[in-house]
């Protein structure tokens, strides 16, 4: 776990401010692991249902599909061994094309999509293999100073095989210019941390008149991951 | 970190963010929408009527620095059944019999901020030390403004076990203990409080897992 998650300001000095009254002040407290940490819900193919991870067509009228840069955004869900998660449920929500979310708490000036939704599960294959149909999600301007703008970035919560490795992050695009100005991207702390979080375009992938693939893999902490402390 | 993972020839795990304002969308669609509903909400429900144990109602509120109680946090629970048995990796997890999932995941109510989970007390879980943990659920916080979701353990105060627990009476400063303990609201009522401080001096203790 890194302790450093609790710092709040990138490298142009812009602080996240929403993380000011919300970060402890504490240290974490080292556990060793028990069955608490290593255990975890199961999701089977019940949670999910058909067209769950697809969300051109998920909140779509009949004969309509969501407005945008038409994607697939897929990877593998690995832990640090290298071995690949079969099973595991992944959650996605994102902004429309426009960088408008469909949420009562968003009043951002870009329209909804009637034909969006914003929301999509699966369940990884048998070789760790996630995948899902969306549109690229705009940028959008947040009040975390005078003209401050998140880049476009996708959603993500993941489920492992033991509670602990619980995560929840948001991807970005390679070679989005304001990935640099971003505060929350700035509580990374090091450029390293900032690539793992950067979705590379996949062209050989991409589906010819239809679809540009991102990949994006996640992985996983371990499950019996010594703790940083005796 | 990274030098430590290169070392062990591991993979550098993917790092954390945000959740955001509007995790709902992904995680609770009943509080994202603006429009009813149909499916029911991930983690609506840990018990049944059929589910047996102590049933008991969990309740509490997360608070800022500043003591105002969090409107937008999102909090996942996990705990072992009332014989001490996570539903893991098993066929019963998915479908259970006795209605018991383990698993839940609850918002906070607009306006106070109050989340409310009805279970069954759990019971207790061997110790990778040996011996006995104190019955006790998982929690994990996640909301606007916290970088990487916040695990921490729900403990009940009455419960003598609580002496001899590796984490409570081990690891857990004496001094910060009471912030791990959830209370009765009353001597007759089946309702704990257990409210989480994310900053301040009553901070909860958050933990390294």
């Amino acid at each position: 776990m890194n302790i450093d998650a609790n710092a709040d300001t990138n490298a142009d000095g812009h602080r996240y401010r929403s993380a000011i009254h919300r970060s402890p002040r504490q240290p974490l407290l080292a556990i060793r692991s028990s069955l608490t940490e290593s255990s975890g819900p199961l999701f089977g193919h019940a949670h999910v249902q058909p067209g769950d991870a697809d969300l051109l067509l998920n909140h779509a009228a009949v004969g309509r599909t969501a407005i945008g840069e038409r994607m697939i955004i897929g990877g593998r869900v690995l832990e640090q061994d290298g071995r690949a998660l079969d099973g595991v449920l992944i959650e996605l929500w994102q902004a429309n094309a426009g960088g408008r979310y469909r949420h009562r708490s968003d009043d951002y000036l870009a329209e909804l999509d009637p034909n969006f939704g914003g929301c999509g599960r699966c369940i990884t294959d048998a070789h760790g293999n996630y995948a899902f149909r969306t549109v690229r999600p705009g940028p959008y301007p947040w009040p975390n100073g005078p003209n401050a703008w998140r880049p476009s970035h996708l959603h993500f919560s993941v489920f492992g095989r033991g509670f602990a490795q619980r995560l929840v992050t948001q991807a970005y695009f390679e070679g989005d210019p304001l990935i640099r100005q971003c505060a929350i991207v700035g509580t990374l702390g090091h450029e390293a941390a900032v690539k793992r979080l950067t979705a590379r375009l996949d062209l050989p992938g991409s589906q010819p008149f239809d679809l540009l693939r991102y990949r994006f893999d996640i992985v996983l902490r371990g499950r019996d991951a010594t703790p940083l402390l005796p | 970190m990274d030098d430590s993972d290169a070392k062990a020839h591991r993979l550098p795990p993917t790092p954390s963010q945000t959740a955001g304002p509007y995790l709902h969308i992904g995680c609770l669609p009943s509080h994202a929408s603006t429009e009813p509903v149909t499916r029911a909400d991930p983690g609506a429900t840990m018990i049944d009527d059929t589910t047996p144990g102590e049933r008991l109602t969990l309740t509490g509120r997360v608070f800022d620095g500043r003591g105002d109680a969090l409107e937008d946090a999102m909090i996942e629970f996990w705990q072992a059944d009332s014989r001490g048995r996570y539903r893991s990796a098993c066929v019963s997890a998915v479908r259970p019999v006795d209605g018991f999932r383990g698993w839940a995941r609850r918002g906070c109510r607009a306006g106070d901020g109050d989340w409310q989970l009805d279970t069954v007390r759990p019971g207790r879980v061997a110790s990778p030390a040996g011996g006995w943990q104190a019955p006790h659920v998982a929690l994990w916080i996640v909301a606007r403004g916290i970088n990487a979701g916040l695990f921490t353990r729900l403990y009940f105060e009455d419960d003598p076990a609580n002496g001899d627990d590796p984490v409570l009476a081990n690891v857990v400063p004496p001094s910060r203990r009471d912030t791990l303990l959830a209370r009765r609201e009353s001597p007759t009522r089946t309702t704990w409080r257990f409210d989480i401080h994310l900053q301040g001096d009553r901070e909860t203790v958050f933990l390294d897992v």
